[in-house]
């Protein structure tokens, strides 16, 4: 914890030990035409209670970092370190919510929150009663018995936000999930996500096409370069909690995501040439 | 939008009611009459069949030896379908034959099971499980590599291990397919028996068919034909009931 340097944003104590420690990340994939470099020696300190948004262009490596350090991918090369212990797999103190909501089909929404209580070995009444107790934190009670098929997409999302929350992770990783939603339901759901994250103290990785998004949640802005799938830059969100919509209206807040925004379509061009 | 739905229902009846009547004008013809039997005359022909005893005794030899063949190509169809969708070696071995044997249809095999076990029953199981097994272990294999691998994933960050997301995810999600496979192994079983039954057999409705008609009972053989007919459609629909049941949740509904 002493001896290494690191780079601390400010305001956040220099001792503290990261939660996340992602340390010369390589990711390559066989393909036919030879190689594709998903990540390029990608380094990244995640300080616990962190909310981290990751920013880039499509294809940058987004997803290939977020499934490595939940432990679905292997690195090529590299290192990621979640309290000092090394990722060799997905772990109880990771949660993962997927863009595409990735609930069993065949579970009813209740079922499907029930799932991973079941796997922790929780007996059914202690895991209907946890259950019960998320749907009703995402406004769901109504649903508890219906199928994914018979909910909206925002609905589908709250279930899946409901299921990673309910075994109670540290660290939730996020991969795009407000991305197919309309502008009022992902604006409701980014409030109920700040709210949570105040409450319950997580670490956040939150992966997101949409820069105002990523703003309005983090404390910092990672920006991803188009190829070969690098860390470019880091960006500071220096405005205080707690953030609503009327917080998009701040002009420090219009100032960063502009600047942001330029950096990223400058990155997007990249791709495009 | 209302008065067309319900024309469109009526469409199906009124059909099948066009149907019998052509049926009945062409039985009218003599030279076409001599072998497609009137309907009045089919009918009579199915009561009094029911009556003497002979359909039931017939219906029930080809059922037991369709579901027979049937629940055994079923019993050993899943087993192998999931071993192969789950291990890439096992695959590599079993898959070759079974798409080799499955572009032979099952009545070309009749000829070398009649001669290995003769014409009793269990040659005619053996052609039906052979027959059904195919069908199925490639519908249900289909279903296990299509399983969506957003779920496993999500399994796995949930805490599921290897035997979880075999039982919890990838069982469940091959379900529908099961049922598509044995909706077309039942549909395989049905035709195959009936040819199996027209090469020798004491019993069954295949059997009577052919018996039928080497006394130019076209009345028999014309029922013979009917009764097959409804009772493959009756299991199709059967099946095609316990899907809606069973398989509710899936987003898309086959037509
Ligand atoms: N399984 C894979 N096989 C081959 N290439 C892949 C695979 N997964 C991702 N890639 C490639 O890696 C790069 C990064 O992908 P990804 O992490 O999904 O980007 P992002 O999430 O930022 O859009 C892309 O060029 C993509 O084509
Ligand atoms: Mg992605």
């Amino acid at each position: 914890m002493a001896g290494t340097a690191q780079i601390v944003t400010p305001g956040i104590a220099a001792l503290e030990q990261p939660k996340i420690k992602i340390e010369n990340l390589r990711k390559t994939y066989e393909v036919r035409s030879g190689e594709v470099i998903a990540l390029n020696d990608a380094n990244l300190d995640i300080m616990p209670n962190e909310f981290i948004s990751v920013v880039g262009p499509s294809g940058c490596g987004k997803t290939t970092l977020l499934n490595i350090i939940a432990g679905l991918e292997q690195a090529t090369s590299g290192r990621v370190e979640v309290d000092g212990k090394l990722v060799t797999g997905p772990g109880k103190d990771r949660g993962v919510v997927f863009q595409q909501y990735a609930l069993f089909p065949w579970k009813t929404v209740i079922k499907n929150i029930e799932f991973g209580l079941k796997l922790r070995g929780y007996s059914k009444a202690e895991r209907r009663e946890k259950a019960e107790q998320y749907l009703e934190y995402v406004n769901l009670k109504d649903f508890a018995h219906a199928y994914p098929k018979e909910l909206s997409g925002g609905m589908k999302q709250r279930v899946a936000i409901a299921r990673a929350y309910a075994v109670q992770p540290e660290v939730l990783l996020m991969d795009e999930p407000f991305g197919a939603l309309d502008a009022q339901t992902r604006a409701q759901l980014q409030e109920d996500l700040l709210k949570t994250w105040q409450t319950e103290k997580k670490t956040c990785f939150f992966i997101t096409h949409d820069v105002e998004e990523a703003v309005i949640l983090a404390q910092r802005v990672v920006i991803m370069s188009a190829r070969p799938g690098r860390i470019k830059e880091i960006i500071d969100v220096d405005i205080p909690y707690p953030r609503d919509q009327t917080t998009k209206m701040d002009p420090k807040f219009i100032e960063i995501k502009n600047e942001i925004w330029a950096k990223v379509y400058k990155e997007y061009l990249e791709v495009q040439k | 939008m209302n008065a067309s739905r319900i024309s469109t229902r009526l469409i199906t009846p009124l059909s099948v009611i066009c149907g019998i009547l052509i049926w009945y004008a062409l039985s009218k013809i003599p030279s076409v009459g001599a072998i497609i039997t009137d309907p009045i005359r089919i009918t009579k022909t199915l009561f009094a069949e029911a009556k003497a005893g002979s359909l039931w005794t017939n219906i029930s030899a080809s059922m037991l030896r369709v579901l027979g063949g049937f629940a055994l190509g079923l019993v050993v169809a899943i087993p192998v379908a999931f071993v192969m969708g789950w291990y890439k070696n096992i695959r590599a071995v079993i898959e070759p034959w079974i798409q080799f044997f499955r572009t032979i249809p099952p009545i070309a095999l009749i000829p070398l099971v009649i001669v290995s076990q003769g014409i009793g029953e269990s040659a005619k199981i053996a052609v039906i499980f052979i027959a059904t097994f195919l069908v199925m272990v490639i519908s249900i294999f289909q279903g296990v590599r299509n399983v969506d691998p957003t779920l496993i994933k999500a399994a796995r960050v949930l805490g599921a291990t290897d035997r979880h997301i075999f039982f919890e995810v990838v069982v469940p999600a091959s379900f529908p397919y099961i049922l598509v496979g044995v909706r077309l192994g039942l549909a395989s079983a049905w035709t195959t028996l009936v040819a199996a039954e027209m090469t020798g057999a004491n019993k069954g409705l295949g059997n009577m068919i052919m018996e039928a008609s080497l006394y130019f009972r076209m009345d028999l053989v014309i029922m013979g034909i009917f009764v097959i007919g409804v009772i493959g459609l009756a299991m199709d629909k059967g099946v095609l009931y316990l899907e809606r049941r069973l398989t509710g949740w899936q987003e898309l509904r086959k037509s």
